[in-house]
């Protein structure tokens, strides 16, 4: 048992590391003095008030948080319109075409993804004038098309873990679909929907392939800015954005983490406190 | 007797106004239902699926030097007939220059290598994961899924500072003295192996992960009691039962690894072929589309029988 134990443990240490050094490195590096990332010249936060004097950095960071926000939103609603009528509707008509252009966003090449967006734009635009100019609305447009895939599978996967009696004891009484809906479904898909929110906001902030196709001139988001700044080696104020960047999230993360670890316990506690409520009444 | 016949009527028209609002109801009820299906619907026909049939046009169209950069795939010519021009130019070109061939053929070999390495390292965390203490476990797996929500591209632009020339590893090892000169890891195909495997081990892990969970693992134990030893249990219990996890994990890295672009670009530089850098820069750089279409359909191709083996995997599991 206790070889077992050490390799556990072992095993776990070198996961986490691999996972973890690079990013650690990449902090430490921020605070570097020297222009030269690897070198080491001492303790400076002079990157940070480079990258916050650069008014392209702001610029590409308002882009992309207003593109994020767009997409997290259309996605979410139309991911949910999708995950009832795939978990709810039983067969209709053209279903298997339906779950195939659902799922097949998931797996997809990006460069894929990206040329073909690309080129329906251009076709639109010589057939009906749009969309004239690319750029923000194209981003957006692209993005909703793959993040609602992965909104879709999540809410899709709740509703069919959720019993559908509270629907159906709805419906004997009779409550109409649309009050069911929304007195019942919704707000039980409730933490589904922030999931699947929250899923395509970072999609959307991360991507860069996409983007990259369906943007036209003018119109850099975060990632593409990086992108081209990386390119041509090492920068420091890149390591000092990926520092904000990675700080931001694991807060977030934790944040989110511990509330779903509080939720869990409290659920525990209450399973507890009726099993020993019914061990007293003897069933 | 006048009164049942009132009685009669009214109690008729009661239920004809009962089958109407029913009908009426019935109506919404299905225009609601259109409606959801619908919409979704409606912006996947055009958004995603529409899309692919204009890159199978263009990808036998002619290329020619205008903007677009393709010829037309119907014309109408003089005398009114209608001209259907198919050009399958761009395909034997593909097949004739030896590069597309080898960037697809390295593609292959660099995603399938970079799959297998995900597993190596992936199945024994998910194992330990899944038999750690549920506390540990929870904070085990928010570590895990942590780098998914942070940039995938600043996770790989950590390693160029760790795998340059004068970069965290080289000097390290010089330091120790192991090394005289630094080891050129980055722009080669070590580090897109590396970039690549610390990218998408964790969609390795979590669907291994996922499957263990639901496991016995006391299955395990009894096995071990019977006396097997540990290799045998291992590779007759379970491999086999976390077959499911092990096929899953593997086609979430390998078809994404396939048409990486980000990754061959930024660390293996000029010196790495891989098909999505040819199609990116065939696009951008060449401005051949019909071409960089013609790529497109070809790795599409190359993906399909993995793609709809992991559809199947994913609707198996959603529906079931």
């Amino acid at each position: 048992m206790g070889k077992r134990t050490t390799f556990q443990f072992s095993v776990l240490c070198f996961g986490m590391a691999f996972l973890y050094v690079p990013m650690v490195l990449l902090i430490v590096y921020s605070f570097n003095y020297s222009k030269i990332v690897p070198v080491w010249g001492g303790w400076s936060t002079r990157w940070y008030t480079v990258l916050f004097e650069s008014e392209e950095v702001w610029a590409a960071l308002t882009l992309s948080l207003k593109i994020a926000l767009m997409n997290a939103t259309f996605a979410t609603l139309l991911g949910v319109l999708a995950g009832i009528a795939l978990a709810r509707f039983g067969r209709f008509r053209g279903r298997t075409l339906f779950t195939g252009m659902i799922s097949a966003p998931l797996v997809m090449p990006e460069v894929i993804t990206g040329l073909s967006l690309l080129l329906l734009f251009i076709t639109l635009g010589d057939l009906i004038g749009w969309p004239g100019e690319r750029g923000i609305t194209t981003i957006t447009i692209a993005h909703i098309t793959f993040s609602m895939a992965y909104v879709t599978v999540i809410i899709q996967s709740r509703l069919t873990g959720m019993a559908q009696d509270l629907e159906e004891a709805a419906m004997d009484l009779g409550s109409k679909p649309f009050r069911v809906l929304t007195d019942i479904t919704l707000p039980l898909l409730a933490p589904g929907m922030l999931a699947g929110w929250l899923l395509a906001f970072t999609l959307s902030l991360d991507d860069l392939v996409i983007a990259s196709f369906v943007s036209g001139p003018g119109a850099n988001t975060l990632p593409m800015l990086i992108y081209s700044r990386v390119r041509l080696g090492l920068r420091p104020d890149i390591n000092a954005l990926a520092t904000i960047i990675i700080v931001v999230v694991a807060i977030g993360v934790c944040i989110a983490g511990w509330l779903l670890f509080r939720q869990q316990r409290q659920r525990e506690r209450d399973m507890q406190m009726a099993a020993t409520e019914n061990l007293k009444t003897g069933y | 007797m006048n009164g049942r016949a009132v009685e009669l009527v009214a109690s008729l028209r009661e239920g004809d106004w009962r089958t109407a609002a029913d009908q009426l109801l019935q109506r919404l009820q299905n225009a609601w239902k259109t409606l959801v299906v619908g919409v979704p619907y409606f912006w996947l026909l055009i958004f995603f699926l529409a899309p692919f049939f204009i890159v199978l046009k263009i990808s036998v169209a002619e290329s020619i030097i205008a903007s677009p950069p393709f010829s037309p795939l119907v014309d109408l010519t003089e005398e009114g007939i209608i001209n259907l021009k198919l050009v399958l130019d761009n395909y034997a070109y593909l097949w004739e220059d030896q590069l597309y061939i080898d960037s697809y053929l390295n593609s292959l070999k660099i995603s399938t290598i970079s799959t297998l390495l995900c597993l190596l390292i992936g199945y024994p965390i998910a194992y330990a994961i899944v038999r750690s203490s549920p506390t540990a476990k929870n904070i085990l797996l928010l570590m895990i899924i942590l780098p998914f929500w942070t940039s995938f591209l600043l996770r790989v632009y950590a390693w160029m500072g760790l795998l340059a020339d004068q970069g965290t590893i080289n000097s390290f090892l010089i330091w120790l003295g192991i090394i005289d000169e630094p080891i050129r890891m980055l722009y080669a195909e070590f580090a897109v192996y590396v970039g690549i495997v610390y990218t998408y081990v964790p969609f390795m892990i979590l669907p291994l992960y996922a499957n263990m969970e639901k496991l016995d693992i006391t299955l395990h134990e009894a096995a071990a009691d019977l006396g097997a030893r540990p290799f045998t249990t291992f590779r007759t219990v379970t491999v086999p039962m976390t077959m499911p996890g092990i096929v899953a994990g593997s086609l979430l890295v390998f078809i994404p690894a396939t048409g990486e672009f980000v990754i061959p670009d930024l660390l293996g530089g000029g010196n790495v072929l891989m098909i999505g850098r040819v199609l990116y820069n065939e696009f951008n750089a060449n401005h051949d589309w019909p071409v960089a279409a013609a790529v497109a359909i070809v790795l599409l191709l190359v993906l399909v029988i993995p793609m709809m083996i992991y559809q199947h995997i994913q609707s198996g599991e959603t529906e079931g």
